[in-house]
């Protein structure tokens, strides 16, 4: 980390960090976006203009401090320097997601009264106009993307080229206005105010002051040694409080570039050509390439195949080593050194992650074969334990000290601690101000002394030091006998298995654990085509005798390494079905970042529960399903529930019981 | 239903008459296609020729993109009456269309696909071009400029670089409206732009239809099956059947006309 020449004591807010960066990496650059198939750019220096411009507009516009700006788009300079700018206004921001439906977005938008809206495009702006008719507010709608708003009130709205440009007409007399306002900016100032996604409930606001956002960010880079010459791509959802730590807090704080890709779906071309060195991915993103390789592989040619094969056998026995500096084997260096030449050196440009120096994955468990698979390739993946309340970093692997089991070391600068009932606790400067208008929420999450419950159950391991989590502290629970119900980790064994792509786990309170599986259409569905297995609908592949037949001896292998732990063998699995819908956040089953809502799919799914137990070999069901643009339907099926083999004691009493 | 803040009149400029069609009759033979139709169009509008299966819409089309040559009748385009005429000759004077079977480069990529349509506007010379120099470097980067705002427009910067022939019928179609619009038509002919396609492919193509219309002020003249699509996306109708014109006027008049009823949409048997 290279030293400011500013005395650390003045860059108290991102404003500040931004003027730093505008004279220290004037012509280095800060963001780029690929547009009309072409990277544009701008340096610091430029995108300071800009920011500048667009804030002296929006004051120009009202907007106040004290004021919420909701940003709705998805990942583009634009909207990271509106949430810039918004703070120079002394307003908050509020990033949003973009893919909520609207009913969604009415409860964040009232709850937090945001009187400024920047939205992508007209499919926002239309968002927005149908909440604001059952609330009844009005606030002024800002889009990036003009396409299509040519007809709407014009009295209403405006583009933000066009704020950029009232702001920069009238910078003589806005200027000094708003110098005044990032002067008064210190570290208690609030930064930006996130969402949570909110397994159970309505989502919450947490409010992060620039003293969350940026000591966070300089512990962090400084743990993994980040400088300005990093490259990231900035893809995951900007309402995520990962990515406003890494695409601002962080790039604010070393000075490194941002990159935007120009959709979602150019996103993985678009990495190719970047080449980040810093990169972060939930484990579905790593799950989702690993797939398509695989699937790629089964379709080369022999010689491909065996050159694959061989190369990452030779991968896996030496790549964790050798990223960790353990000592390897003179032949195993040579094999290594030819299967980069040969096959992970092209594999790794394929996935655009040959320049990776730091890569992190967190949010879920990973499955140690994806993460082993990474790691042999020479990708630095490591780990981190974290949630939107402590600026994200909780835990995380340093260098040379990763498993795919653990989730770390405390991060620097912050403390943890295993609370009597297992649940982890831990205080930083990282730590939420508070939920916005929500005293009593702040009050049962934060205590007195600023330790927070993060609601998961772990445990550090002796020898190590490093922290391991089991589950949501809410969902371990008790079966009818007694022993303990880990639905997460039963789960997470189940969704290592590429066909499976969901998996809940049921058996709280009750005599046996059972299962509702979700299948992963890319895998199942590349398998039906290779096989000439026909079908014409999800419902249909995913109530194939033969698909059937391949989770079940999934299901059993997991039942087998189940077993092998005596604390947990009462979770295994003795009866599931395989849903005939994906599970889907639009239904309301997940939360936007993709966990299992499980009270909601109980209550929603009670016939196929009732099933599950009441030992019937089939159930018909109808369920409503939410279409993209916010209208209801019904799907019916008839699923069926098939027995699986459990093992050890499990095993034992189930066979005396029969 | 969908879109249709789009469609309000006050905003869109429904200009002058920009084609005329009079007292059009087209024979093959003695087969009798198209019989004393007259119908125009005007500057700015969505205008849908609809009938059933063998009424003549197409060969309506082609004679309008000057691909058929009418017996009886004439062609009047900005005023002045249109002789025979080549392809390219069509496409200088700024007509596009599409085709109702996909007439791409198959081999070829989506970008290199749309660049064809921007073929007329590339004047370099052939040393020029063989030596990619001078003129023919300009030429080429203005119109892939040009051809990138499309790709962005019609959403999709994600088959840039794949050949035609691994697409999906629904994308294929977009990226021959993409050709299409890569000439910077003054008006746009399209033959049957959502057959074979899912309702999500057809809202799609609806909104970029209306968005074309809306953005460019394209003149759009398109041909369509479904009845539900043109109600919505179209300012007036022209109802053909038997290779008459049996109604013409705004979707609710054609709904409400009963020689449409009856031969279009079926006849009330009870």
């Amino acid at each position: 980390m290279t030293q400011p020449r500013t005395p650390p004591g003045d860059l108290r807010s991102v404003p500040a960090l931004l003027a730093r960066n505008a004279v220290r990496f004037g012509g280095r650059p800060a963001y780029r976006e690929k547009e009309y198939g072409i990277w544009q750019s701008w340096t610091w220096a430029q995108a300071a203009d800009e920011i500048r411009a667009l804030a002296m507009g929006l004051m120009a516009q009202g907007l106040a401090p004290g004021d919420h700006l909701a940003i709705i788009g998805r990942n583009r300079p634009a909207h990271y320097w509106a949430m810039i700018a918004a703070q120079m206004c002394g307003a908050i921001p509020v990033p949003l997601y973009q893919d909520a439906v609207a009913a969604e977005m009415a409860y964040v938008l009232d709850h937090c009264g945001a009187r400024f809206v920047i939205c992508g495009d007209q499919e926002q702006v239309d968002k927005v106009r149908e909440v604001e008719e059952t609330t009844g507010a009005e606030a002024r709608i800002i889009y990036t993307d003009p396409r299509g708003l040519r007809s709407y009130d014009a009295a209403r709205m405006a583009s933000l080229a066009e704020v950029q440009q009232q702001g920069r007409a009238g910078a003589g007399q806005l200027g000094p206005r708003l110098d005044a306002i990032v002067a008064g900016l210190d570290y208690d100032s609030t930064c930006v105010m996130l969402y949570t996604s909110g397994t159970t409930g309505k989502p919450k606001g947490v409010v992060l002051s620039n003293r969350n956002i940026i000591e966070t960010a300089k512990n962090t880079a400084q743990f993994d040694h980040l400088t300005e010459a990093e490259e990231i791509v900035a893809y995951l959802p900007m309402a995520w409080v990962g990515d406003f730590i890494f695409s601002v807090g962080q790039a604010m704080w070393s000075g490194f570039t941002v990159n935007c890709p120009e959709g979602a779906q150019t996103m993985m071309t678009d990495m190719r050509e970047i080449g980040p060195t810093y990169f972060f991915a939930p484990p579905r993103v790593f799950e989702g390439q690993l797939t398509s390789v695989m699937i790629r592989m089964e379709d080369a040619g022999r010689i491909k195949r065996w050159l694959f094969k061989r190369g990452m056998a030779v991968a896996h026995r030496a790549g964790p080593a050798l990223l960790d500096g353990k000592p390897v084997g003179m032949a195993d260096r040579l094999a290594y050194a030819f299967g980069k030449l040969f096959v992970f050196g092209p594999l790794k440009n394929t996935l655009g992650l040959s320049r990776v120096r730091v890569g992190y994955t967190a949010g879920e468990a990973i499955g140690p074969e994806i993460f082993d698979f990474y790691r042999s390739l020479g990708i630095n993946l490591k780990q981190l334990y974290g949630q939107t309340e402590a600026s994200v970093f909780i835990t995380q692997q340093p260098d040379g000290q990763v498993r795919s089991d653990t989730v770390g070391v405390p991060s620097p600068g912050v403390e943890v601690r295993i609370g009597e009932n297992g649940e982890v606790y831990y205080r930083s400067p990282g730590t939420f101000v508070e939920y916005y208008k929500n005293a009593d929420s702040t009050a049962s999450t934060k205590d007195s002394e600023g330790w927070v419950a993060t609601g998961d159950a772990g445990f550090f391991e002796p020898e190590t030091g490093h922290l391991r989590i089991i589950d949501r502290a809410k969902d371990v629970g008790k079966m009818a006998d007694g022993s303990m119900f880990a639905p997460k980790y039963v789960e997470n064994k189940l969704k290592f298995y590429p066909n499976i792509l969901e998996a809940v786990v049921l058996g709280n309170g009750r005599d046996f654990c059972t299962a509702m599986i979700n299948i992963d259409l890319t895998a199942v569905g590349n398998w039906a085509e290779r096989n000439n297995i026909a079908y014409g609908s999800y419902q249909e592949l995913a109530g194939h005798p033969q698909v059937y037949d391949q989770i079940r001896a999934h299901v059993e292998a997991v039942n087998a390494s189940v077993a092998e732990d005596p604390m947990l063998s009462g979770c295994q699995i003795h009866r599931f079905l395989v849903l005939h819908k994906e599970l889907d956040p639009d239904d309301g089953e997940m939360t936007r970042t993709r966990k299992v809502r499980r009270a909601v799919i109980g209550e929603k799914f009670h016939d196929l529960v009732g099933a599950l137990y009441d030992g019937a070999p089939s159930i018909h069901t109808r369920t409503e399903v939410t279409y993209e643009d916010g209208r209801k339907g019904h799907i019916s099926a008839t699923l069926r529930i098939e027995d699986v083999r459990v093992f050890g004691d499990a095993g034992a009493r189930k066979a005396a019981a029969e | 239903m969908m879109m249709q803040d789009n469609l309000t009149a006050g905003t869109r400029q429904i200009g002058p008459v920009v084609m005329e069609l009079r007292n059009i009759t087209l024979r093959f033979g003695g087969v009798v296609a198209i019989k004393d139709i007259s119908f125009d169009i005007r500057q700015g509008e969505i205008r849908a020729i609809i009938g059933p299966n063998g009424a003549g819409k197409s060969s309506m089309l082609n004679v309008i993109s000057g691909f058929y040559r009418p017996q009886e009748g004439e062609v009047i385009f900005r005023g002045v009456p249109r002789g025979p005429m080549k392809p390219f000759q069509v496409a200088r004077l700024g007509i596009a269309r599409t085709f109702q079977n996909i007439a791409l480069f198959e081999g070829m990529t989506v970008l290199d696909n749309i660049m064809t349509g921007r073929l007329n506007r590339m004047k370099a010379g052939f040393l020029s071009q063989a030596l990619w120099w001078g003129r023919a470097e300009r030429e080429e980067t203005e119109n892939r400029a040009a051809v990138e705002r499309i790709i962005d427009f019609l959403e999709i910067q994600n088959i840039r670089k794949t050949p035609v022939g691994r697409l999906p019928y629904g994308l294929k179609k977009r990226v021959e409206l993409a050709r299409a619009l890569a000439a910077e038509p003054q008006l746009l002919l399209l033959d049957e732009p959502m057959a074979g396609m899912n309702v999500e492919e057809k809202e799609d193509m609806s909104r970029f239809i209306l968005d074309v219309n809306d953005e460019f002020g394209t003149t759009i003249c398109l041909i369509e099956h479904d009845m539900g699509v043109v109600m919505d996306l179209s300012d007036r109708v022209v109802v053909m059947d038997y290779g008459r014109k049996i109604g013409d006027g705004t979707p609710a008049e054609v709904r409400g006309n009963q020689a449409v009823i009856d031969a279009y949409l079926g006849v009330a048997h009870d």
